[in-house]
């Protein structure tokens, strides 16, 4: 037997410190208040919180707000809101898992071709289905499908490759379907140029104010994906170490990984359906999250998820204010601040990377 | 029982035998060093045995058929360090060593006592207290490869493979490294296998050594009757002199006309 044994709690994995989880869900949360006070409406932050109060239940409150107040708050804005969290956590959480599956710090939620086959599949939704079939609303099923085939037949392409450079040649797989279905996109909107407006709006990524139906949709599909991947966030460090190392330390990598990388498409293509290609939010805002507090996956992976979830939710109120009434596309609206923002984190914090 | 028996045991890669029919046995605490040139079949051996490639031919832990085992119960007898073990600079030492204890997991468990615990003995036994809440980013080569020995030796794994496990150190580094390896040999009651570049060390180190060329084992043995001027010329090519010294030999590079 050892003599000596360090106690064990000097080995401690940093996870989710609650210094750095109550400062990123006090971002969000500040993030979600101003969400829903901003808007040609004034509503007060005082009054918006006591009609959630109020809504939630809280004896002895009741809302301020007139009825009008009340009906753009709960049937516009916080489902807006709500609505831009789920997308931008989803976003970030998905790229995330993505940079720590395919050990590639570019990786994002888009590496496998999500956007090409959603592109591909919005702008047959947009060309060809008729408004009378009211083609709108397929638009997202359309998306959805076309993003989750593409990922589908990347995965096809690569597993018949590689067996030795797994992950390589996934990426590689995953590039070439998106370049295929980006030239098939790009040809569709060629012959149907008088939809080429509404096309290019939806790949610049939008939030539609379609109050709760949207959130109802795609809620589901973030919370099965994010109760996944969180799940298995400490296999997430594993595959990090590379897939011969994760291998011989008896993961099964290629299961592990296809569960990750299903979990992570899944929410993403539902996340797209609903917001076009919103860009930059799944490559950076993990960095960010490392660059601020330098974690492994297992704290990076929720934190993430709050972080991206606030981003999206201000980026969006920029997107309808900034121009109000008019609406900036809101993938506009990330890389313009957030490459800014990234640059200045990367600045001051870079140096500890 | 042997630790590790292997017969006949046959690698392709790319539709080319890289390993051929190799058939030998590591005896529990043994040391051996694989050598052999570039190319030689080391790294694919390894793996085989690794359960990391497939191979034809059986592979035996303790008796057991590599086949018989589940992953995770081939990690709990077996560790490899790899020749370039990917180190995340963002993870801590402790975080990293705590990888280890991945074969003792399933999927979605958490890390518990006995698995802090596992990971704190062996950062203890490597003299990595201090280093403990360091990044890898931060750390020297020679720290590393005594984390990476220690993430081995949390997986608490009888058997530990190395691939030339000082192919980026300083000479004091190597002698370091190989001098704590040993120690671990007797004191964890470890069976190395390491391939081996430097033959001087591998004399010096090693209780047995095999020598493998174009993938197959062409001598096994003592050190001294494996490493002679005549093998080191047949098979590397190379033009060496054995030197005996006082508590063993040394391989040294002879300066003169090329071989023919």
């Amino acid at each position: 037997m050892e003599a000596a044994v360090a106690p064990a709690r000097a080995v401690r994995v940093r996870g989710v410190t609650p210094r750095w989880a109550l400062a990123a869900v006090a971002f969000l949360v500040l993030a979600l208040l101003v969400g829903i006070v901003a808007g040609p409406v004034h509503i007060g932050v005082g009054d918006a919180l006591r009609s959630v109060l109020a809504k939630l239940g809280v004896p002895g409150i009741d809302s301020p707000l007139s009825p009008t107040q009340e009906s753009i708050l709960w049937d516009l804005r916080v489902p807006r809101v709500m609505l831009a969290a789920l997308v931008g956590g989803m976003l970030a959480i998905a790229g995330a898992t993505y940079q720590g599956v395919f050990h590639n710090p570019l990786a994002d939620p888009y590496l496998l071709g999500v956007a090409a086959g959603a592109g591909l599949g919005a702008t047959l939704a947009i060309a060809y289905l008729p408004d009378a079939l009211s083609g709108h609303q397929l638009l997202p099923v359309a998306a959805f499908v076309g993003g989750a085939a593409a990922v589908v037949i990347a995965y096809g392409i690569g597993r018949a490759a590689g067996r030795e450079r797994d992950s390589a040649t996934l990426v590689l797989a995953g590039v070439t379907v998106a370049s295929f279905f980006t030239a098939l996109q790009t040809f569709v909107q060629q012959r149907n140029t008088d939809t080429l407006q509404e096309v290019t709006a939806w790949i610049l990524g939008s939030l539609p104010n379609t109050g709760w139906t949207d959130v109802r949709t795609l809620a589901p599909y973030v919370l099965v994906a994010t109760t996944v991947i969180i799940g298995l966030r400490r296999v997430v460090d594993v595959l990090s170490l590379g897939d011969l190392e994760a291998e011989s330390l008896g993961v099964h990598v290629r299961r592990v990984r296809l569960a990750l990388v299903v979990a992570a498409t899944v929410g993403t293509a539902a996340a797209v359906a609903v917001s076009g290609l919103i860009a930059f939010v799944g490559i950076i805002v993990p960095h960010a999250v490392r660059l601020v507090v330098g974690t492994s996956y297992r704290g990076l992976l929720p934190l993430s998820f709050v972080v991206g979830a606030g981003f999206l939710v201000l980026c969006d109120v920029i997107a309808r204010t900034a121009l109000s009434p008019a609406e900036v596309p809101i993938g506009v609206v990330t890389a313009l601040f957030g490459a800014p923002a990234f640059a200045l984190v990367l600045r001051t914090r870079g140096a500890r990377a | 029982m042997s630790a590790i028996s292997l017969e006949e045991v046959t690698v392709r890669l790319g539709g080319r035998e890289v390993v051929c029919g190799v058939t030998a046995d590591v005896e529990e605490g043994e040391w051996v060093a694989l050598i052999g040139p570039n190319g030689a079949g080391k790294t694919s051996l390894l793996r085989a045995v690794a359960g990391l490639l497939p191979c034809s031919g059986t592979v035996s832990l303790h008796g057991t058929r590599l086949e018989e085992l589940g992953r995770r119960e081939r990690a709990q007898r077996l560790a490899l360090v790899p020749q370039e073990p990917r180190t995340p600079p963002w993870l801590t030492v402790s975080e990293y060593v705590l990888l280890g204890r991945t074969p003792y997991l399933r999927p979605l468990a958490r890390e518990g006592e006995p698995d802090r615990e596992a990971a704190a003995r062996s950062l203890a036994r490597l003299d990595l207290d201090e280093l403990a809440e360091r990044t890898l980013g931060t750390l020297s080569g020679g720290e590393r490869q005594r984390v990476v020995v220690a993430r081995a030796l949390a997986q608490e794994a009888s058997i530990v493979l190395l691939d030339e496990p000082t192919a980026s150190l300083d000479i004091g580094h190597q002698q370091q490294a190989l001098d704590l390896l040993d120690v671990l040999r007797d004191t964890e009651g470890l069976t190395l296998v390491a391939a081996m570049h430097d033959l001087t060390l591998a004399a010096q180190y090693a209780d047995r050594v095999l020598l493998l060329d174009a993938g197959r084992l062409v001598a096994d043995g003592a050190p001294a009757d494996v490493l002679t001027e005549e093998a080191l010329a047949r098979h590397y090519g190379a033009r060496v002199r054995v030197v005996a010294l006082d508590d063993g030999f040394a391989v040294l590079p002879a300066r003169g006309a090329p071989a023919a």
